[in-house]
């Protein structure tokens, strides 16, 4: 308890995220050029989609960071429940936006793509319908973080509200998949991901992990801005902000 | 020291007090309620409104309105829910009553269970005795009559449930009302496609055992875990 | 007893108090004084457990009160700002409900308390005509009901009259008499002889 308690200290964190925010950029800036270039130059056009499935380079990892950032921020607010630790705490509160960017993201993309073949800027695809429900539940906790002043009972609210949020999450999809296959109309395929050639497979993984590690870079600055916000009244931030002017 | 014998040194988990505190509990929270009537009716008139809006927005044609029926109820039922939740806590929270609970001595889990109990009896029970007059409204066929009150029976306490959790989230905040509607509607998707999924399949003449299996292993879900969420939820928020 | 730590409580991100401890035996009671906004209040919820300190512990009988949990509520009986009585409800049926959520709480003795208070007169009224002073005798009614040794009690004597201060003056002495321990905050002169004076001051 000792040992975690050194490294949860805001102030070591603050300092040690410093050092580390620019290489972890630097890993994500390499990851998604490398990623981007892979997916919109080299892979070879899909037999059925031709050019306009390499959306999917973007919509799938996006779709796959809106689920690991919803898991991580449940994660992070029950540490932060039990353990009552000030840093996790603010780890769930900044993921938020990110998942929620990254939702919108995949909500877009996969309108996007979906055009070309339903005709339509919308059709209520079991995937898309899944993940219009998980930016709900974004929202949600934004608001409900946004609608309280103490920040200690909008973090233990909010992570509470994330903890029943990420077991309905199952829930949730298996409703809606099962919905889908019931209503679906004819007309309308599913976005079917292609069958994966390994050529396709690997700008896949790099752009989720350039994702992963943006999502790191934004966390790791979003951290040290509310560290310094929450711990302004401790002496050494004040040094800090002293010694920088 | 030995003055203190003046004070009993029951257990809390002395069974027949704790028994006995909530049906204490259930019994004031009914006589509140049942006197605060008109804080009961209007999620009922609400509810009926609202599902006499579609046919006025869409046309009386018979075969559109049996259509849309199943879910046309079920989304009125869940909007009727979310208008009740507020009485559910807010009033105990603004009279100090809420904090005397929390500081009982017996299980704030089980006192939840049974506010929400409570409130369940007196909005969602009612909604379900209420909705054949809607069906008839709406031209669902007599058939599909039984698995539309069933389906209701079992969903609605689960909308109590969860709703419970936003309101215990939101208490005492400004925007209340619609920010519960913002966190809990969501949550209720998947109640929403079975119950109203029954009720169409039975129209439609396929086989719902899925559905009620479902319904019931939400409904058993959310009893196990709504209250505990519930109360660690008013905890925080009278931090 | 009732001990506190090296107790420190925040608002916000704000301390309100640190390094406060205290020891509180039988027979005694506490008067916490303050300017308004020093954290009276939110000193008398953290001694009940409804606020969490930031760091320190309260002690009761040696056991911190997260630990002793739903055991120390059985021994504390909490009246705050709000009189925690619902004005649909009489005056009977409000401590009724609260003995009900108590342990060991003494219903035969809900008449004679109204009797005592001056509120025999209402019981079968709904609380909600009382006057803010008959409201606020009947919210601190359910001490006599309830019988907990330790009593935390928010601005008690507010909204009283003269007579009535008198009365619960005299409730406070006779369950000091009873080996019971007070926490109380209040801006008038208490007539109690032994009693600790708590001073709250905003760091």
């Amino acid at each position: 308890m000792q040992y975690m308690h050194k490294y949860a200290s805001p102030k070591f964190f603050y300092t040690l995220a410093g050092k580390l925010t620019p290489w972890i950029a630097a890993l994500t800036a390499l990851l998604l050029v490398a990623g981007l270039y892979l997916g919109l130059f080299v892979a070879p056009a899909d037999y059925q989609q031709g050019e306009s499935y390499r959306i999917m380079f973007i919509h799938v990892p996006a779709a796959w960071m809106s689920m690991f950032i919803y898991v991580c921020m449940a994660g992070a607010g029950a540490i932060a429940l039990v353990w009552n630790v000030k840093l996790f705490e603010m780890f769930a509160g900044n993921c938020a936006p990110v998942g929620a960017s990254f939702t919108f993201l995949a909500l877009v993309t996969g309108s996007l793509w979906g055009k070309p073949m339903w005709g339509a800027w919308w059709a209520w695809d079991a995937r898309l319908t899944s993940e219009l429900i998980l930016f709900f539940l974004y929202i949600g906790y934004m608001a409900l973080e946004a609608s309280i002043d103490d920040p200690r009972r909008a973090a233990r609210a909010s992570a509470i509200l994330a903890l029943v949020g990420v077991v309905n999450i199952p829930v949730i999809h298996f409703s809606v998949e099962w919905w889908n296959t019931l209503h679906q109309p004819a007309s309308v395929s599913k976005i079917g991901t292609p069958s994966i050639h390994p050529s396709m497979l690997a700008p896949l993984l790099l752009m989720s992990l350039g994702f992963t590690f943006y999502f790191f870079t934004v966390a790791l600055m979003r951290m040290r801005n509310e560290i310094l916000e929450r711990e302004r009244h401790t002496t050494w931030v004040a040094q800090l902000l002293e010694s920088k002017s | 020291m030995s003055k203190q014998k003046s004070y009993c040194s029951c257990n809390s988990t002395d069974v027949p007090g704790f028994l006995k505190a909530i049906g204490c509990l259930l019994r004031r929270d009914l006589t509140v309620a049942l006197r605060r009537s008109t804080d009961v009716l209007t999620p009922l008139v609400f509810f009926i409104i609202v599902v006499s809006l579609f046919p006025l927005g869409l046309g009386p044609e018979p075969s559109v309105l049996r259509t849309i029926a199943p879910g046309v109820i079920w989304v009125a039922a869940l909007l009727a829910t979310m208008l009740s939740l507020n009485r559910l806590f807010a009033n105990d929270h603004a009279d100090g009553t809420l904090e005397q609970m929390v500081l009982s001595p017996h299980p704030l889990t089980i006192l939840v269970l049974t506010k929400v109990a409570a409130h369940w009896m007196l909005t969602g029970l009612p909604l379900v005795l209420i909705s054949p007059l809607l069906a008839v409204q709406m031209n669902l066929p007599e058939s599909a009559m039984g698995t539309l009150i069933f389906s209701l029976l079992l969903g609605t306490p689960v909308l109590s449930l969860l709703g419970a959790v936003g309101a215990a989230l939101t208490l005492g905040l400004r925007g209340g009302g619609v920010l519960v509607s913002l966190l809990v509607l969501p949550l209720y998707t998947p109640v929403l496609i079975f119950g109203a999924g029954a009720v169409a399949g039975v129209t439609a003449g396929i086989d719902i055992e899925a559905h009620f299996s479902l319904l019931a292993a939400f409904l058993a879900l959310a009893l196990s875990l709504a209250p505990w969420a519930a109360a660690a939820a008013l905890r925080v928020s009278l931090d | 007893m009732l001990e506190a730590v090296d107790l420190e409580c925040v608002r916000g991100d704000r301390p309100l108090f640190s390094h406060l401890s205290f020891r509180l035996k039988p027979g005694e009671l506490m008067h916490v004084t303050g300017v308004n906004g020093s954290g009276k209040t939110t000193l008398l919820r953290t001694l009940c457990g409804l606020t969490h300190a930031a760091t320190g512990s309260v002690l009761w009988n040696g056991s911190t009160i997260q630990e002793l949990g739903d055991d120390y509520c059985s021994q504390l009986a909490y009246v705050g700002h709000s009189n925690g009585i619902q004005g649909e409800l009489t005056a009977e049926e409000n401590l009724r409900a609260a003995a009900c959520l108590g342990t060991a709480a003494d219903i035969t003795r809900i008449p004679e308390t109204l009797e005592r208070l001056g509120l025999a007169p209402y019981r079968h009224f709904p609380s909600k005509v009382l006057s803010q002073g008959q409201k606020r005798r009947l919210g601190l009614a359910r001490l006599a009901i309830l019988r907990k040794p330790l009593w935390i009690l928010d601005e008690p004597l507010s909204a009283l009259d003269v007579n009535s201060v008198a009365l619960m003056t005299e409730i406070l002495l006779e369950h000091l008499a009873q080996d019971g321990m007070i926490v109380m905050t209040s801006h008038q002169e208490i007539g109690v002889e032994t009693k600790i004076i708590l001073q709250l001051q905003l760091d």
